[in-house]
C-alpha cells in the first residue's frame, strides 16, 4: 500500500506517495524522471544503480524507498552543486575515465562515498574500494587515475 | 545508391556535400554481404547559416570515440573550431543508409571520403567567397571558419555568411586538394571525449531513459530455455493487477504497465507451462558436436607446397585449441522504445547498426522500411552485441499490439539468455622448424570460429588456412546457440591458436619468444611493432618456460598491426593468474585522436582479460546456466593490470581499425605467460584455475 514518504532528494526536500518495498532504483528512475541512475542487473552485482544515501554509496536497485524515509539522497543529477562539477566528476572528464558513460554515474558516485572515508588512497585500496563496480568498457586504469586526481583536488579544497 | 532523395531528407538552407563510402571489397572479403544491402555508405555535411557543421551518419557512439574523432577529421580539413562540429548519429530519418557500427570500420573506411567532401566544401565556399570578396578564387584561402584574401587580410568573410541564405549541394568529385598533413591542428591530436560532460552529469540519454507521453514499459514471458514451446499460460492473476495489461502478440505474451517495477511483478504472477527441449548438445559435448557439424570448408589463404615443407621439418607439431562460447555483457542491457501511429513507427533502440532495425521493424509490422524511423540515442557498449536487434522488434510489435508507445528494457537475466555468443571454435594447426627454427610448414583449419585474422604475419612459404562457418553468413545455423560477432570476431580465437602454437614453436626451437617470432617475420612493419613493445616492456628475454610468467602475442587485424607483452602472477597452488602488466604497441597507420586510441586499446586488453581466464557459457539443451555477474565473472577493478600503450607512427598510411585489434592478442599473451611461469600450456580457454591445475597435476 502506498505510504507518505520524506526525504531529502539531491538537497531538496521531496516527498513521495508510493509502496515503500518499491526499489528506489525505479521510483527514481520512473517517477522522478532521474535517469541518469541505471539499471544494470538488478541484483547488487553491478554498481550502476548506486547512489548516496546519507553520503554512503548503496545499490539503488537492492535499497526499498521506505528505507530512505527522512534521509538525504545524492543521485548523479544532484552532485553538481551552483552548476560546478564535483571534483570526482571533473576527474573523471579531465582522465577519460569513461567509455560508453553507462557505468559513469555509479562509478562516479561510488567513488565520492570512497573518497568519503579514504582521502587519501593508494591504487590499491581504490581497486578495492570500487570493487562493486563493473565496467564492461574496461576504463579500470583510468578511473584508478581519476580517483587518486580527484583525492588531491578534494585535498586542497579542503580548508 | 546516392541519390536526390537522401539530400532531402535534410530540409534548410546551407552549404551540403554528400560523399559516398565504397566497401565493396571489404564487403566481398569478409563475406558478410547483406542480400539486397546497399554497397556503399552514405554521410553528407551541412554548413549552415549559423556557421556550425554538422555531420550526418547512419554510424553510432557505443564508447568506441567516434563521436570525437570524426569531428576532429572535419574540423581539421574544413578548417573550423572542433567545437563548432555536431555529429547527428543513427537516425535514419536525417542519416543516409548505413551498414552499422562494428569491424573497426567507422575511421578506416568513412575518415578518408569525410575529408574529401570536407575539401569539396572549401572548394564551394571559395567559388562563392570569390563572388563576394570580388577577389579570384586562386588568392583566397580558409581558416578557423573564415575565406580570406591571402594578399589582403582585411578582405575576409565567415563560413557562415556565405551558408546565409542559400542552399547549395554538392557531391564530391574527389578532384579538390586535401590539407597536407603535417599541418594538422587538429587531427592527431590527443584530444578528450566530447561527451564526457553529459556523461559525468547522468544527462546522456540511453535507450531506456527516453519517455514520451502515454508509454508503457513491457514486460515479456520468457522460456526456460532455447527451443521451448509454451503449451499454456494463465495471465489471469497478472491481469487483475491494477495497471496492467496483458498483450499476447502471436508467441509474445507480455505485460504493460506505466511502471517497469509493476510490470514485472505482474509477469511473477503468470502461470506458464513450457515443453522444454529433451536433447541437443551441452557445453559438456559441445566439441563433439561441432565437429560432426562443421559447414563446408574454405580455403582462406595458402602457398608452397605443404608437402615439401613437411619434409623439410626438423621438428613437427599438432595442437588443437578450443574456445568456448562468451558473452558480450555490455553494461547497458538492450533496451527500445517504440510508438506506432497510423501505420508508422518511431523506435529509439540501444543498436549498432539503426538501419538494420529499421529493417527488421518494419518487416515485423508489414510496413513499408520508409515508415520506421529508427533513432539512436548513446548505446552503452555494444561490442558486437548490439547487431542483434530483437527488443527493438518485441518493443515494436507490443507498441501496435497494445496502442501505446512500448518500451522493452531486458533484465540482466533476459540479456545473457538472448545474446549471440562469440561463437565457440576448433582450431587444428600442424606446424614445423627446422634446425634454424624457420617455420617451414603451416597447416591450420579454423571450425566454426570464423576467418578473420587467420593469415599469419609470418613468413610462411608453405601454409594453407581454412575455415569452416563462423559468426557470419551461414555460420551460425551451425551453432547450437545463437551467435554473432564479439569484438575482434574469429580474430580472438585465431590468435589465441596462432600465437600459442609459435610460441611452443618457440620453445622446442630453444630460442626466446621474441627471438624466434623476429627470425619468422619478414614484414618490416610487424617486425617495427613487436620492436616497439618489446623496448617499451624492456624485458631479457629467455627460452620459455623461464619461471618469470612473460609472454608475448602479436598479429595484424583490421588493417593496424599490434604486439603485445604482459608479466603473470600465476599460482602453482590454486591456479589462479594474475596479470600485472601489459605493454601494448601498435601500428594503426595514422592516428586521429592519440587519446582515443589508447583509451580503446587499454579497454579492449582489459574486457579480452575477461575470456582469457574466466569467461565461458555453459548450457544444457537451450538453458544458460550464467545468467547474472555473480555466475559469470568479467575483469573488474582488482584484475587491472598496468598498461602501457604506444603507438607506433606510420602517418603516411591512412587511418586503420583501432576498437578491436589490441583486444585480440590477449588471450595468447597471457596464456603463453602463464606458461612462462608454470611450464604448462593450455589449448582450451578460458584459463581457469582448474584447468591450469589439471594441466599441472598432468604434467607432473
Amino acid at each position: 500500500m502506498p505510504e507518505a514518504i520524506r526525504f531529502t532528494l539531491n538537497g531538496a526536500p521531496a516527498e513521495l506517495d508510493v509502496d515503500p518495498g518499491r526499489a528506489l532504483l525505479w521510483v527514481l528512475r520512473t517517477d522522478l524522471g532521474l535517469t541518469g541512475t541505471k539499471y544494470g542487473c538488478g541484483e547488487e552485482m553491478c554498481g550502476s544503480c548506486v547512489v548516496l544515501l546519507d553520503g554512503r554509496a548503496v545499490y539503488s536497485c537492492g535499497t526499498p524507498v521506505g528505507a530512505v524515509r527522512g534521509r538525504e539522497v545524492t543521485t548523479i543529477e544532484g552532485l553538481a552543486r551552483d552548476g560546478r562539477l564535483h571534483p570526482v566528476q571533473q576527474a573523471f572528464a579531465d582522465h577519460d575515465a569513461l567509455q560508453c558513460g553507462f557505468c559513469t554515474p555509479g562509478l562516479i558516485l561510488g567513488a565520492v562515498s570512497f573518497l568519503s572515508r579514504n582521502p587519501d588512497p593508494t591504487p590499491e585500496a581504490i581497486k578495492e574500494g570500487l570493487e562493486g563496480h563493473l565496467c564492461r568498457c574496461g576504463t579500470y586504469v583510468r578511473v584508478i587515475e581519476a580517483v587518486r586526481a580527484a583525492a588531491d583536488a578534494l585535498e586542497e579544497a579542503r580548508p | 545508391m546516392t541519390t536526390r532523395r537522401d539530400f532531402l531528407k535534410i530540409s534548410g538552407q546551407g552549404i551540403f556535400v554528400m560523399f559516398t563510402v565504397d566497401i565493396t571489397g571489404l564487403l566481398a572479403a569478409r563475406s558478410i554481404q547483406q542480400r539486397g544491402a546497399p554497397t556503399d555508405l552514405n554521410a553528407y555535411l551541412r554548413i549552415g547559416e549559423d556557421g556550425r557543421v554538422t555531420l550526418f551518419t547512419g554510424k553510432i557512439e557505443m564508447g568506441q570515440g567516434i563521436h570525437t574523432s570524426l569531428p576532429q577529421m572535419l574540423a581539421e580539413e574544413l578548417d573550423v573550431a572542433l567545437d563548432l562540429v555536431d555529429p547527428i548519429m543513427g537516425d535514419t530519418a536525417l542519416c543516409p543508409w548505413d551498414m552499422g557500427t562494428f569491424g573497426s570500420m567507422s575511421t578506416r573506411f568513412f575518415g578518408p571520403p569525410m575529408r574529401k567532401a570536407a575539401a569539396e566544401a572549401k572548394a564551394v565556399l571559395r567559388e562563392l567567397a570569390s563572388e563576394r570578396l570580388r577577389v579570384p578564387v586562386t588568392r583566397l584561402a580558409t581558416r578557423d571558419g573564415t575565406v580570406y584574401d591571402t594578399q589582403d587580410a582585411s578582405s575576409v568573410v565567415t563560413y557562415a555568411a556565405l551558408a546565409q541564405g542559400r542552399r547549395i549541394e554538392r557531391q564530391v568529385s574527389g578532384d579538390a586538394p586535401l590539407d597536407d598533413r603535417s599541418a594538422y591542428t587538429v587531427s592527431g591530436v590527443p584530444t578528450m571525449r566530447r561527451d564526457a560532460a553529459e556523461k559525468v552529469t547522468g544527462k546522456a540519454k540511453f535507450a531506456a531513459d527516453l519517455r514520451v507521453p502515454g508509454m508503457l514499459y513491457a514486460k515479456i514471458l520468457r522460456p526456460p530455455a532455447h527451443g521451448s514451446t509454451l503449451l499454456e499460460s494463465d495471465t489471469d492473476a497478472a491481469e487483475r493487477v491494477e495497471g496492467a495489461t496483458v498483450v499476447r502478440d502471436g508467441e509474445l505474451v507480455a505485460v504493460l504497465h506505466e511502471r517497469p517495477d509493476a510490470a514485472e511483478a505482474a509477469l511473477r504472477a503468470v502461470v506458464a507451462r513450457w515443453q522444454q527441449p529433451d536433447s541437443g548438445p551441452g557445453n559438456a559435448d559441445i566439441f563433439e558436436y561441432l565437429e560432426k557439424n562443421a559447414p563446408p570448408l574454405r580455403v582462406v589463404t595458402e602457398s608452397g607446397d605443404l608437402a615439401a615443407g613437411r619434409s623439410a621439418a626438423a621438428r613437427a607439431f599438432e595442437s588443437t585449441y578450443r574456445t568456448p562460447y562468451w558473452a558480450h555483457a555490455p553494461m547497458e542491457p538492450h533496451a527500445a522504445l517504440a510508438q506506432v501511429e497510423g501505420g508508422r513507427a518511431t523506435v529509439w533502440a540501444s543498436t549498432q547498426n539503426p538501419f538494420g532495425v529499421q529493417t527488421e521493424v518494419a518487416r515485423a509490422l508489414g510496413v513499408p522500411a520508409e515508415d520506421v524511423r529508427v533513432i539512436t540515442p548513446f548505446v552503452g557498449g555494444g561490442f558486437g552485441g548490439k547487431t542483434n536487434n530483437r527488443q527493438a522488434v518485441e518493443a515494436a510489435r507490443l507498441a501496435r499490439a497494445s496502442g501505446r508507445p512500448v518500451q522493452v528494457s531486458w533484465t540482466r537475466r533476459e540479456e545473457f539468455f538472448y545474446d549471440t555468443f562469440n561463437p565457440a571454435s576448433i582450431i587444428k594447426v600442424s606446424s614445423g622448424i627446422d634446425a634454424a627454427g624457420k617455420i617451414t610448414f603451416w597447416e591450420y583449419a579454423n571450425l566454426h570460429g570464423g576467418d578473420r585474422s587467420s593469415t599469419p604475419a609470418y613468413h610462411l612459404p608453405n601454409h594453407r588456412v581454412t575455415s569452416q562457418g563462423g559468426w557470419s553468413g551461414d555460420g551460425p545455423r551451425h551453432h547450437p546457440l545463437s551467435v554473432g560477432p564479439w569484438r575482434g570476431p574469429g580474430a580472438n580465437m585465431n590468435h589465441f591458436a596462432m600465437e600459442s602454437q609459435v610460441d611452443l614453436m618457440a620453445q622446442a626451437a630453444g630460442m626466446d619468444p621474441v627471438s624466434f617470432r623476429m627470425a619468422n617475420l619478414t614484414d618490416e612493419r610487424m617486425r617495427r611493432v613487436l620492436r616497439a613493445a618489446a623496448e617499451t616492456f624492456g624485458h631479457a628475454w629467455k627460452p620459455a618456460p623461464s619461471g618469470e610468467g612473460v609472454g608475448v602475442a602479436l598479429g595484424t587485424d583490421a588493417g593496424t598491426f599490434v604486439a603485445a607483452m604482459a608479466r603473470v602472477r600465476a599460482s602453482r597452488e590454486t591456479g589462479s593468474v594474475a596479470v600485472e602488466r601489459i605493454v601494448c604497441a601498435q601500428d594503426m597507420g595514422e592516428v586521429v585522436n592519440p587519446e582515443g586510441a589508447r583509451m580503446q586499446m587499454e579497454g579492449g586488453m582489459t574486457q579480452a582479460l575477461g575470456h582469457a581466464l574466466a569467461e565461458e557459457i555453459h548450457f544444457q539443451r537451450g538453458a544458460i546456466a550464467e545468467r547474472n555477474f555473480d555466475a559469470y565473472a568479467i575483469p573488474r577493478f582488482s584484475w587491472t593490470p598496468e598498461i602501457e600503450t604506444t603507438l607506433v607512427d606510420n602517418p603516411d598510411l591512412a587511418p586503420q581499425g583501432g576498437g578491436e585489434p589490441a583486444t585480440t592478442v590477449v588471450a595468447a599473451m597471457v596464456a603463453n605467460a602463464v606458461h612462462d611461469a608454470l611450464g604448462v600450456r593450455l589449448f582450451d580457454l578460458p584459463l581457469t584455475p582448474a584447468r591450469i591445475r589439471a594441466a599441472l597435476a598432468e604434467a607432473r
